[in-house]
């Protein structure tokens, strides 16, 4: 299937020097949830700014459903909505105004039915009339996806959507893009809550210093960048490794109760019967054991160090 | 054509003028108003006739003028920084209009509140001074392309500033001391040489010159080279503004 944006070979030097975005090629697909994560100064807004925009790259060129960003910028940008990461919201204008200039310059005729609709999925609808500066924060992160909505987009910037915003209004916004996936809306999110992308993305890009360094499906990448461990808590204290355990990728912890085992996910062949029988010949007895998984924020953790 | 979106910026804009009438409406009429009240009615009387026009009447374009540059430029140069300001201009970014478009919506609400300001003024000032206008179809015509000249010279300071100082020197500093030497309270005739000559570099001139010709058929300057002046500033204003959304300059990274 063709992808919804194709980026390639995305390069950006600011008049600073500083070169945010290296070389960036990345195709999203139609009606997915692409979860774009990286540290602070990664290049992720940048990148975004760029698809927007907002950021004219230096190299490179950006389709958006088949319409080149630069030379066919209208109908680019007419399929996009942003929502950016900080609350850039005008103070006097009414909620409804501010919607209606919202769909208005992205060249559609107004349409209250669309507005309702929007402002009521958003529970802004009885603050329609409320001057924008008198909203609270959460208000105002929901009025930015509302204007960002506004014209009917297919697809949906959303610059860490969750930022700064109460656990509760963090559900309402994981629904509220699950509900806008259903009706096939593509969305794109930048977020460093990882669990965020953990618990919604198909796929994920992780970008670190400018440069893009793994795209993969959620599940691929965790089971195949995953590791898992095995925890055994002693009966005994151990004051050092047996001389037999030390081929064992395993750490005693400082008070000698617990032994932590670590195996490859993705290896057939674990391991952990051989140690279970090389503890038991050593009359090594434990109290309890538990396996784990390492969660996408290990993983992310280590992929940026690398 | 993105029509919606040029109607949008306009409502917008001329959405906030509403909202902000004692300010953008009230209060510039009524500082022009102590002008004909001062100048007009109090000392005019004892001043004599100018080219045989009584004083209060003379100063009559040249305050409407003083007040449709002030008012333009102020107007299109907040308009365009104040989003600026808030970080909101990344919404006018991301949509699909064009440079010109842009321009179209916000200098043509700055624009037609300049027009309706004039007006109004023009008729405020009918309850305090007697005067008549002899070309009224001109009186229009200069009302407007100053407007528009104007208003496009602030937008170019709005896109230009960074701070709301730099919003402020230029009409402080320049436009305001160019329009009072600009001849609105008197006839650049009357000064003596070398002031005179050194008028005729003063754009501002050009503007009341030609705008108290269309009120009463006299002129400091060739009407047609008044006409010719704001022309050509017009143009160096829209050649500026063509090269700014081109290279993007103080607008994109």
């Amino acid at each position: 299937m063709e992808p919804v944006i194709s980026i390639k070979g995305i390069t950006k030097t600011y008049a600073s020097g500083l070169q945010a975005l290296k070389n960036i090629n990345l195709d999203i697909h139609r009606g997915e949830i692409f979860a774009l994560l990286g540290p602070n100064g990664a290049g992720k807004t940048t990148l975004i700014n760029i698809v927007c925009g907002i950021v004219t790259p230096s190299e490179g060129s950006v389709c958006v459903d088949g319409h080149d960003i630069l030379n066919d910028y209208r109908l680019a940008r007419a399929r996009i909505g942003l929502v950016p990461q900080e609350l850039l919201t005008a103070a006097f204008e009414s909620v409804e105004a501010t919607m209606n200039f919202s769909r208005g310059l992205f060249g559609k005729p107004s349409d209250p039915v669309v507005i309702e609709r929007i402002l009521r999925d958003l529970s802004l609808w009885d603050k329609r009339k409320a001057k924008v500066m008198t909203l609270s924060g959460g208000m105002k992160r929901r009025l930015l996806i509302a204007k960002a909505l506004s014209h009917e987009p297919q697809i949906i910037f959303l610059d860490e959507p969750t930022a700064g915003v109460d656990v509760e209004l963090r559900r309402d916004m994981w629904e509220m893009v699950r509900q806008l996936r259903e009706r096939g809306v593509t969305i794109i999110l930048t977020t460093h809550y990882i669990e965020e992308a953990e618990e919604m993305a198909d796929r994920i890009g992780v970008i670190n210093n400018g440069k893009i360094i793994v795209v993969e499906e959620k599940a691929t990448l965790m089971d195949k960048l995953g590791k898992k461990q095995l925890a055994l808590t002693l009966q005994a204290p151990l004051t050092q490794l047996p001389s037999e355990l030390l081929n064992y990728p395993l750490e005693l912890s400082a008070d000698g109760y617990a032994l932590t085992y670590t195996f490859d996910a993705q290896q057939e062949h674990s391991g952990i019967h051989e140690l279970l029988r090389s503890l038991d010949s050593l009359g090594i007895d434990f109290k309890d054991l538990h396996s784990s998984e390492s969660s996408l924020e290990e993983i992310f953790v280590s992929l940026v160090k690398e | 054509m993105n029509i919606y979106g040029i109607r949008a910026i306009y409502i917008y804009e001329m959405s906030r003028t509403l909202r902000t009438i004692t300010q953008s409406i009230a209060s510039p009429i009524l500082s022009t108003t102590l002008y004909f009240v001062v100048f007009g009615a109090a000392i005019g009387s004892r001043m004599g006739e100018i080219d045989g026009i009584s004083y209060g009447a003379f100063i009559i374009p040249g305050l409407l003028m003083l007040s449709l540059l002030n008012e333009s430029i102020s107007n299109a140069s907040f308009g365009i920084y104040f989003p600026k300001f808030m970080g909101t201009i990344y919404e006018i970014h991301s949509a699909p209009i064009s440079p010109m478009e842009i321009v179209i919506g916000f200098v043509g609400a700055a624009v037609s509140k300049s027009v309706i300001l004039g007006l109004l003024i023009l008729a405020t000032a009918r309850l305090f001074v007697d005067y008549e206008i002899a070309h009224p179809v001109w009186m229009v015509g200069f009302l407007l392309l100053t407007a528009v000249t104007f208003s496009l010279f602030g937008f170019i300071i709005g896109l230009w500033a960074d701070d709301f100082q730099k919003l402020q020197v230029i009409p402080l500093m320049v436009i305001m001391p160019l329009t009072f030497l600009g001849g609105a309270f008197y006839s650049i005739d009357m000064l003596p040489e070398p002031w005179h000559t050194v008028s005729l570099f003063n754009p501002v001139v050009y503007l009341v010159s030609g705008f108290r010709w269309s009120f009463y058929g006299v002129a400091d300057v060739n009407v047609a080279t008044s006409l010719g002046m704001i022309c050509f500033f017009m143009l160096i204003c829209l050649a500026a503004i063509t090269w700014i959304f081109k290279t993007g300059y103080r607008l994109k990274s």
